[in-house]
């Protein structure tokens, strides 16, 4: 593996759910305080922070609650692939050597429901909006709808992912849905967007996750189970690539940028699928999953179904997917979505992981997707 | 008598005995909908031909959509009580482009992915002046008493 010059030194997370009268800052005061606790450092030592958020304009407007120290802050936002970005630029920041100790955080609180917004925000025509086109889960059950034609997944195979989600759920005390539903339930659950019913579906919510870094050759200073940063990229949707809000689509198609995002991160950590012990990917929606798992190199098309009836992406399988129950169990908080799976990553890494342990990891895999067709893949090992 | 007008303009010629929806052809042979004028096309910015698309096409895929969109920016003529769930697909129209619309065929289990669809221009709603909204859909060809439409 190539070598790395990042180390992760402290991480944190406020579990994300639903909390009436809690701002989306104080959630993130919660997870920098952890993440500062599990570092060993004090909050003046930090030397920049990189903040995302969708709903908070001025995330970075957290150093009130942590004190003014007058460090450079950034606000941050690549739709869901954002807590990739914060995590990148705190890192980069370091690496062109500005500074030697900076922080990743996130946060959001989302009203509930669907996300809505005017379709001009993304570049698209009014009518678009008024005829109920300007959804983003429509592409989400149209594109598992042609995927289960072209590759021969099933029903039930969709149902496997979500109840794989909810069983990891369970097994994590900081999940946000710990109650585990059988396939029947799954599947005999309303339509949401056919094929993919009420279950199969995470919800916009709240919280906050954070995470420290520092010069790779300074980390023993702070922890004795540093993680190294070994990959970090993100790619925008090329032509012809099947994406959210598209009135129309060319004839000829072409790979999601997941597809590139994740050949880049191989190629930039020396490693292969092969190579990779513990998994997190987006999971907006089980079919989404399924896909994913391709697009990121861990299987081929259709391999899915054999793959996931044999429990291989189950925790002690041969990959373990979304071990913390992913979006599908823990609700997707924009902002702080990305760096809830480093957090998920980092304690695997370090085998702290309890109940929902993946036996010896070493290498975790991180992947995000989201509107306007932007993927991220982050690796992380030991 | 009440004017019959489309959603917006250039969306698709009406009123016309064989409406179709309207799409910009640039030199290389793609075509955009919905039509814009200019397109940048190898280091160019040129102007679009603006092109009547194919009105029969295969179904791509689909989805449903089972409750009221969030309002705004949906604005049926409807509320969350009387609101019917739609389903909405990408149709390949041959030579052209794969176009997303909203289906007459509200049921899954009576689409199929492939089967021929031919494009419907149907009323949406009512304007302040009291002109009757037109929107286009696209319907199975081989229903067989489905292809009422949707309001």
């Amino acid at each position: 593996m190539a070598s790395s010059d990042i180390a992760i030194i402290g991480v944190g997370l406020h579990p994300f759910g639903r909390y009436p009268g809690k701002s989306a800052l104080e959630m993130g005061e919660e997870a920098v305080f952890e993440a500062l606790t599990d570092a060993g450092v004090e909050w003046p030592a930090i030397q920049a922070l990189y903040a995302g958020s969708m709903e908070v304009k001025n995330p970075e407007a957290i150093v009130g609650l942590l004190g003014l120290t007058g460090i450079p802050g950034r606000a941050v936002f690549t739709g869901c692939a954002t807590g990739a970005t914060s995590l990148a630029m705190a890192a980069n920041a370091i690496r062109l050597g500005e500074h030697d100790l900076t922080i990743a955080i996130g946060l959001d609180k989302h009203p509930r429901g669907a996300f809505s917004d005017h379709p001009s925000v993304s570049g698209l025509p009014d009518w678009y909006g008024e005829l109920g086109l300007f959804l983003t889960t429509h592409f989400f059950g149209m594109k598992i709808n042609r995927y289960m034609h072209d590759f021969g997944i099933t029903p039930m195979t969709l149902a496997r992912a979500a109840a794989k989600a909810l069983r990891n759920g369970a097994a994590n005390p900081r999940a946000w849905r710990r109650k585990p539903l059988t396939e029947d339930e799954i599947l005999t659950s309303q339509y949401l967007n056919y094929p993919l019913t009420q279950y199969m579906y995470c919800g916009p919510n709240e919280g906050a996750a954070a995470v420290v870094l520092c010069r790779a050759d300074q980390a023993h200073r702070y922890t004795d189970t540093p993680v190294y940063l070994r990959a970090s990229t993100l790619f925008s949707r090329r032509e012809g690539a099947f994406e959210l809000l598209s009135p129309a689509l060319p004839l000829e198609s072409a790979p999601s940028p997941t597809v590139f995002a994740s050949r880049a991160a191989y190629e930039q950590a020396g490693i292969g699928p092969q190579d990779v012990d513990v998994i997190q990917l987006q999971d907006t929606d089980a079919g989404s999953e399924i896909i994913h798992l391709a697009e990121n190199g861990f299987c081929q098309d259709g391999e899915q179904e054999a793959l996931l009836a044999a429990g291989e992406t189950e925790i002690g399988g041969r990959l373990p997917v979304n071990t913390d129950g992913g979006l599908l169990a823990n609700g997707e908080p924009v902002g702080a979505s990305g760096l809830r799976q480093i957090y998920e990553l980092v304690t695997q890494l370090r085998g702290r992981a309890g109940d929902r342990q993946v036996d010896g990891a070493r290498v975790g895999y991180a992947h995000l997707y989201g509107a306007p067709g932007t993927a991220a893949v982050t690796i992380l090992s030991r | 008598m009440t004017r019959q007008i489309p959603l917006a303009e250039d969306l698709f010629t009406w009123p016309a005995e064989q409406p179709a929806l309207i799409g910009g052809r640039s030199s290389d042979g793609q075509i955009v909908f919905p039509y814009r004028r200019y397109r940048i096309v190898g280091g160019v910015r040129e102007e679009l031909e603006r092109v009547e698309l194919p009105r029969r096409g295969n179904l791509w895929t689909f989805t449903t959509q089972r409750f009221r969109p969030p309002s705004p920016p949906y604005a049926g003529d409807d509320d969350p009580e009387t609101f019917q769930p739609f389903a909405v697909g990408y149709i390949e129209l041959p030579g052209a482009v794969r176009v997303e619309a909203r289906l007459t065929e509200a049921d899954p289990e009576k689409l199929a992915i492939g089967e021929e669809m031919e494009l419907r221009i149907l009323p949406f709603g009512t304007d302040d002046e009291g002109n009757q909204i037109m929107f286009y859909a696209f319907a199975p060809v081989n229903e067989g008493g489905h292809d009422d439409g949707v309001q």
